[in-house]
């Protein structure tokens, strides 16, 4: 099991390579005004000075030369420096890990315990009127713009009923977190019940589930004892996945509800053209999402026997 | 009976959607850029504006039947993009195997690996906003899925008899793969489409939501909502439309996917 | 409790596949006994109905198929309308089955010490430590080699043989009156089917378990079965001892069946002769021609035979036979 878990932690640092180089090569496409972010937008530098700059950033050298400093940098956790503040992006990025991390697994957390539920009862009784609404809750959910849906919230819960801020951190508690968690978490939440739905209607045809009710077990027992396990093991593929999408709309969601996340520090870095601050956003969110997928996998482990060692 | 009723409500509110988008100009009342008049600033919904009007005193259902453009020529562009992409790489892949198959896999991996709204919010920062700018971000970052099925379907092709009967016949291997290949492939690449072009388009309104995507004045849905929030206290009606516009369109190609994948990719429901 | 009394009698069962367009009689008529101890075979092609008849005595029928009438007795005792709870008390624990593919009839995700070990907890409400130290026995019974280390298997790391002795641990754990075995060694290789019937046969004798073996295989079920019937498109249309089966069969399909039989000495005594197949398939369950049957494929058919269903016919020494032409 040991073992597993390493092999399985030291996969993610060629793909974590891959991706810095994948977003360094991105973003040294870029024209050279925009790489400094300092010469348009009518900030009047002149060129000595934009020359000097590039010169101090050494952006004049070749590529491969800076990828390898870009690299060596990495490996050190050092993210530049910000081109606006000044700051090191690594102090900016982890000053707001953790509301980041905090609407996430709220989110998520709502949609697994929304979702799964939901999809089990539907599976439990397929055809009833339970099961027909909700799988039509489930397409809509689907289909609900994220930051609609947050502003709906907005507008009923906080602007109407007055129940919760509008918007803001304040102090990270559950009192604010609430509708930005809501507003991210439903389509996960949508996406989990169709696949627990599916995945437990599967479970229930299957051959070992026949022979639990041939050893004479009721119905809780056989969905206790025999199904919610193996179903877990299709879900949770599912849930890893959802993260991608998840921290996706965890920008716009940020945006919206002014919360001072990572996400909404990239979308203010990308305005203000502070590469190295989008750099390194792009890349923690993406290094977040590794961890996720590794954790599941070794979750898997934990619950499937099948999975081999090797 | 449910696959028809997915089939049809998805189809239904397909087509409408394509309406609006190709009918749009024809529909609106007046120009969604051009016709501000702040005399008309923030008015609520009536027989002469049927969605209201927002701070400029621009008439919504204008700006909302205009947007359908927008949000269905980046929704079918990046969709194409993504398919040629998909299986192309796919078909290659499976079909020849060796390092090209390693490569094509690796890249996929890393697909996968990053969120694709940040990897396509990464794209926008880099070409800048717009129309083409948005098709391309998004055209270049949800392939994956596609390359997968294709590979799968071209890799389990390969060895069976037809295909080899056609490479000894002498055809070349573009010509096996577009006709022995491509076509089994392409139930299931039509449901991806489908579903995933529901997919291009909340991420376009939500570019443009974020003031990445379309930029304002034009009339995207994304946009018109970014524009709504901040009055949402005194004309909460700006947010309600485009959004429900966004919502119609979006659940009509999920149905439509839905019901697609029943009739055309059967063995998905089991296989998963 | 008399001691003639039967172990098992199904009565003119009928049993109902619900389709879009209706409902269609999947088994019909269908009337057999077994007594205490006795083994019977359930012999006919896939698709006659034959394992979805043993369901239903388990009441494990599902929708689309559902009992439509006939009565099912165990020891005098009519179960076919038990409430779900006492029908629940009687499976398993009186009435056990074995499937016929011990891949997938395994839970994948638990021990199969474990899967053994469910049954004294739900029957005979043992704890789970005490269930599993039994479940170790019951596997050693079964003669599987290493037998605590195997109890903390899983099934994937078990051969199809050692699957399915586990599977015969399940179903015996409970000293049950009747085994249903569904094709209990269709899915495995050749020279391990007679081990996993030898075992079966030996366990059950000893334990005086009955036996309701069903299999495609004619040559199977006269191997350990007393007495056979051989189920057509959802009717019984021959019973006979096995004895008698082999060397008297009377319904023409049985005929066929006993022709296309591989047999010892068969050459010795007939010269060179080919095996011979019955012509033609199964009708579906929606398709069900009138009259007889078989009549599509019978060589003896004549006009009667295409209008109205032949009887079940006693003949001598117990025998059924359901042909206007038998014999």
């Amino acid at each position: 099991m040991f073992g597993f878990v390493l092999r399985r932690v030291l996969q993610m640092v060629p793909m974590l390579i891959a991706i810095a180089l994948l977003i360094f090569v991105l973003f040294s496409l870029i024209p050279g005004s925009f790489a400094t972010g300092q010469q348009d937008e009518g900030l009047g530098l002149d060129m000595a000075v934009v020359a000097r700059m590039r010169a101090e950033l050494g952006l004049d050298d070749p590529l491969y030369v800076r990828f390898g400093r870009y690299v060596q940098q990495l490996a050190t956790l050092d993210l530049g420096i910000s081109f606006r503040s000044k700051q090191p992006v690594i102090e900016m990025i982890s000053a707001r890990l953790w509301p980041s991390l905090s609407l996430t697994a709220a989110a998520m957390g709502f949609a697994i315990s929304v979702g799964l539920p939901l999809g089990f009862v539907a599976a439990l009784r397929p055809g009833s009127v339970a099961d027909l609404s909700l799988m039509v809750i489930a397409v809509s959910g689907l289909s609900l713009p994220v930051f609609w849906l947050g502003i709906l919230l907005m507008y009923l819960f906080a602007l109407t009923l007055g129940w919760f801020p509008s918007f803001g951190y304040g102090d990270g508690g559950l009192w604010h977190l609430a509708l930005p968690a809501m507003a991210l978490g439903v389509s996960p939440m949508a996406l989990l019940a169709r696949t627990t739905r599916a995945a437990v209607l599967d479970i229930m045809n299957a051959d070992f589930v026949r022979t639990a009710r041939s050893k004479g077990m009721n119905e809780f027992r056989v969905v206790v004892w025999h199904v919610l396990r193996n179903a877990l093991v299709l879900v949770l593929t599912t849930i890893g996945l959802q993260f991608g999408s998840l921290l996706g709309q965890g920008v716009v969601v940020e945006k919206l509800f002014a919360w001072p996340g990572v996400g909404s520090l990239l979308v203010d870095s990308v305005f203000q053209r502070d590469i190295p601050a989008v750099q390194g956003c792009i890349l923690m969110i993406t290094l977040f999402f590794l961890v996720i997928n590794t954790s599941v996998d070794i979750a898997y482990k934990l619950i499937d026997p099948r999975i081999r060692y090797t | 009976m449910k696959i028809q009723a997915n089939l049809a409500i998805g189809g239904g509110l397909t087509a409408l959607a394509l309406f609006v988008g190709v009918f749009g100009p024809w529909l609106a009342h007046t120009d969604p850029i051009m016709d501000a008049n702040l005399m008309n600033a923030e008015l609520s919904p009536s027989a002469e504006f049927w969605f209201g009007t927002d701070q400029q005193g621009r008439d919504i259902w204008s700006r909302v039947m205009y947007g359908a453009q927008i949000s269905l020529t980046v929704g079918i562009g990046s969709q194409l993009i993504n398919t040629a992409i998909g299986t192309t790489l796919g078909v290659t892949a499976g079909y020849w195997g060796g390092w090209w198959d390693d490569f094509v896999n690796g890249l996929t991996n890393l697909m996968l690996a990053i969120p694709s709204l940040i990897f396509a919010l990464a794209i926008m920062a880099i070409l800048g906003p717009g129309l083409t700018s948005l098709m391309i971000a998004l055209g270049l970052t949800n392939w994956s899925y596609t390359c997968r099925i294709s590979r799968a379907q071209a890799l389990a092709v390969r060895t069976q008899g037809y295909v080899q009967a056609a490479r000894v016949l002498g055809y070349g291997d573009v010509r096996i793969m577009f006709t022995q290949i491509l076509p089994n492939t392409l139930g299931p690449i039509i449901v991806i489409a489908t579903l995933g072009m529901g997919g291009t388009i909340l991420a376009e309104a939500a570019l443009s939501f974020l003031g990445l995507g379309v930029r304002p004045p034009a009339p995207s849905w994304g946009s018109m909502l970014s524009d709504a929030r901040e009055t949402i206290t005194t004309a909460p009606w700006l947010s309600l439309f485009p959004g429900l516009a966004i919502f119609i369109t979006v659940l009509g190609l999920n149905l439509l996917g839905d019901g697609l994948r029943d009739v055309l990719d059967p063995q998905s429901r089991s296989r998963r | 409790m008399s001691g003639d009394m039967n172990l098992l009698e199904v009565e003119d069962l009928r049993i109902e596949l619900t389709a879009d367009n209706g409902r269609y009689p999947a088994v019909e008529g269908v009337s057999f006994t077994i007594a205490r101890g006795e083994t019977v075979g359930l012999v006919g092609e896939s698709g006659c109905g034959k394992s979805i008849t043993a369901l239903s005595v388990m009441g494990l029928l599902r929708h689309p198929l559902a009992l439509a009438g006939g009565k099912i007795r165990l020891t005098g005792q009519e179960i076919q309308d038990l409430p779900p709870a006492e029908m629940r008390a009687l499976r398993g624990k009186r009435i056990a089955m074995i499937f016929q593919e011990p891949m997938t009839a395994l839970n994948p995700l638990k021990t199969v010490g474990r899967q053994i070990a469910e049954m004294y907890v739900l029957h005979q409400g043992a704890n789970w430590n005490d269930a599993d130290a039994r479940a170790v026995e019951a596997l050693k019974q079964v003669k599987v080699p290493a037998p605590e280390r195997r109890a903390r298997a899983y099934p994937h790391e078990l051969s199809g043989g050692m699957r399915q002795r586990v599977m015969i641990a399940i179903a015996l754990a409970c000293e049950p009156d009747l085994l249903i075995a569904d094709e209990p060694t269709t899915a495995l290789d050749v020279t391990v089917q007679s081990e996993i019937v030898d075992l079966m046969k030996e366990l059950c004798s000893a334990k005086g378990t009955a036996i309701l073996m069903i299999s495609h295989d004619l040559g199977l079920v006269t191997d350990i079965c007393k007495r056979v019937c051989v189920m057509y498109a959802g009717r019984i249309v021959e019973q006979q001892d096995s004895e008698m089966i082999f060397n008297r069969p009377q319904h023409p399909y049985t005929q066929g069946l006993v022709a296309s039989l591989p047999r010892l000495g068969m050459r010795a005594r007939h010269g060179r002769q080919r095996l011979t197949e019955i012509s033609g398939v199964v009708p579906g369950i929606t398709a069900y021609p009138d009259g007889c049957r078989f009549h599509p494929r019978c060589g003896r058919k004549t006009e009667i035979c295409e209008k109205v269903a032949p009887e079940l016919t006693p003949l001598a020494d117990g025998a059924l036979v359901r042909c206007y032409h038998y014999g």
